[in-house]
């Protein structure tokens, strides 16, 4: 019998698999028990309303997509008072993913998020690329990310605080120590990385906005990287997306040192894709001889080096 | 290119309301100059899917070969004892590989997904009104129709006899059918407009459905407004999960009070009210 709990900060998760902000939502439970997921994340709440972004949002690859969706939604008001109640619904912890665009409405909301029954962790979006600023965002420096995480941190309390952090950067493992240093519990690694696509007929961008995230198989390997590098960067614990569609995509990102991974795009492909994940973990494990899936974190990262999540 | 064939896919059965399953192709045939039908072997959500509704399928062919992203595709046939049907135009990669399996093969489908049309028993006459392929989202309708006792009018338009596919369309329901082509002038929107008029006058539908052209729906939703008749128009839009969650495939609707709103075709659509909906 595999263990395949984990522990993030205070928070311990059933299994280490859970989706990434924007590829979710309660709609999946039509094709799924999501109480069988390690976590639920939210799409990124905002603090008002957004329509998002001109269309064409998505626009394929050959093994990826790229996105420039918006974050379309009803604000942090709607989503408290009405789409809270539908997700306490289910067992699993719920993390909301917020957005925000200055450093006071990050403590704003997460403010008012720790304080709202139900929310397990926040999940803070500092590195969307979607927004106003030509993708510019608080992910991409070290000061301003720091900002943003100190802000909240000084309001939420013990509530666990996770910053997801964003490809787009010069120096993630300077951004990851800022973040760590200012109060978060836990990062994610990654956001999409921009990218672009044009259609060559128009000589225009296919995505409505011009630049996209991108993300999906091919992101993978950077996406690893960036987990490697954080992990060896900071002692909190990180939870490691991009491109992850299978329990070898998974395993992957434990050994660089993950201690839980998020299921984006794969699950467009394959909307059971997160149960997959779930239970190839639990062959490998078995396979391999590990009580523990706990057990996979940082085993590939040079000895010596200090691990994440312990 | 071979993608990610390993993705593990879980089949949940009958329990859960959406399926992701692996389905037996049946049949696999061409029809028409530019167009080819599937038919896939699945009781079960065959019998549970319903006019108006779509599948979004993994458009890979027997060697794998195929796009990235699964693709929606609206319902053609199904119903209790029937083969799940689709029917489409060959256009783009993902359309092109469906077009490639063989009987035998398996083609990943997602579904049944969306809201499909709505039937009033009440009704006695609906009236049609399909453009191209259109007509292949609209065809279930008239079985259902029929089923219900209510007579289904059909006005097709397509580019020429041969692109018309009307046995495809009405089957065995009983539907009459009236052609219109572009090769002979008699699809042109006026003309179009002054047969609805005399169709209308003769025999007023209680409802009217519609999709696969912008210039027909215009049409229909300004002369249904103009007689008072409801109708429903099946729009279309590029998607990415197809169950709701990506925002992606959005169209302008016009909410009950009258504000323009962004709904999404896959969950709140893809059939919408023929007055709120928007021209794309």
């Amino acid at each position: 019998m595999v263990d395949l709990s984990t522990r993030i900060g205070s928070l311990t998760l059933a299994n280490p698999v859970m989706p990434a902000s924007g590829t979710f939502g309660p709609e999946l439970a039509k094709v799924f028990d999501l109480d069988a997921l390690g976590a639920l994340v939210t799409k990124s709440v905002t603090p008002e309303f957004r329509a998002g972004n001109p269309l064409p949002r998505l626009c394929e690859t050959e093994a990826g997509v790229l996105n420039s969706i918006g974050i379309p939604g009803k604000g942090l008001d709607h989503f408290i008072e009405h789409a809270m109640p539908e997700w306490r619904r289910f067992r699993a912890p719920l993390v909301v993913s917020y957005s925000a665009p200055t450093v006071a409405s990050f403590a704003e909301g997460a403010a008012r998020l720790a304080a709202t029954p139900g929310v397990a962790a926040i999940e803070a979006n500092i590195s969307c690329p979607n927004l106003e600023e030509d993708g510019r965002a608080f992910a991409m420096h070290p000061e301003p990310a720091a900002a943003a995480t100190a802000a909240m941190r000084r309001v939420v309390g013990r509530a666990p605080l996770w910053v997801k952090l964003s490809p787009n950067t010069g120096d993630i493992a300077a951004v990851a120590r800022a973040v760590e240093d200012a109060g978060a519990d836990a990062l994610v690694v990654a956001n999409t990385i921009l990218g672009l696509a044009i259609d060559i007929e128009t000589a225009r961008p296919k995505l409505g906005s011009g630049m996209g995230g991108f993300s999906g198989p091919a992101f993978k390997p950077i996406a690893l990287r960036l987990v490697w590098q954080v992990a060896q960067a900071v002692r909190i614990p990180v939870i490691g997306v991009g491109g992850i569609a299978t329990a070898e995509d998974a395993v992957e990102f434990l050994m660089a040192g993950a201690t839980a991974v998020q299921v984006g795009t794969a699950t467009f492909v394959s909307p059971t894709a997160m149960l997959g994940v779930v239970d190839g973990l639990r062959g490998f494990c078995a396979r391999k001889g590990l009580a523990r899936v706990a057990d996979l974190t940082g085993a590939a990262l040079p000895t010596g080096l200090p691990r994440a999540a312990e | 290119m071979h993608l990610r064939p390993n993705i593990r896919a879980m089949d949940l059965g009958p329990a859960a309301m959406v399926a992701e399953r692996s389905l037996k192709v049946i049949e696999s045939a061409p029809v028409g100059r530019r167009y080819h039908r599937l038919l896939l072997e699945a009781p079960d959500l065959s019998a549970r899917s319903r006019p108006g509704q779509f599948f979004h399928l993994l458009c890979r062919d027997g060697a794998g070969n195929g796009p990235y992203l699964r693709r929606p595709m609206s319902i053609w046939r199904c119903g209790a004892g029937e083969p799940l049907g689709f029917l489409f135009h060959v256009k783009g990669k993902g359309t092109a590989a469906l077009a490639r399996l063989r009987a035998g093969e398996a083609l990943s489908v997602v579904g049944p997904l969306g809201q499909g049309f709505a039937l009033d028993p009440a009704w006695r006459r609906i009236l049609i009104l399909a453009r191209g392929v259109g007509l292949a989202t609209l065809a279930p309708l008239t079985g259902a129709a029929a089923a219900m006792g209510i007579a289904a009018d059909a006005v097709l338009s397509a580019r020429d006899p041969a692109d018309l596919m009307a046995e495809e369309f009405a089957g065995v329901s009983g539907a009459s059918v009236t052609a219109v082509f572009d090769a002979d002038g008699s699809s042109e929107v006026a003309r179009v407009e002054a047969l609805l008029r005399a169709r209308f006058a003769a025999a007023r539908p209680d409802a009217v459905f519609t999709c696969g052209s912008n210039r027909l729906f215009l049409l229909l939703q300004r002369l249904s407004a103009e007689f008072g008749i409801p109708g429903q128009v099946a729009l279309e839009q590029q998607m990415g999960c197809g169950l709701g969650m990506c925002f992606c495939c959005v169209r302008q609707i016009r909410d009950a009070s009258g504000a323009v709103v962004n709904l999404r075709v896959c969950a709140e659509g893809p059939v919408f009210d023929l007055q709120a909906a928007l021209a794309w």
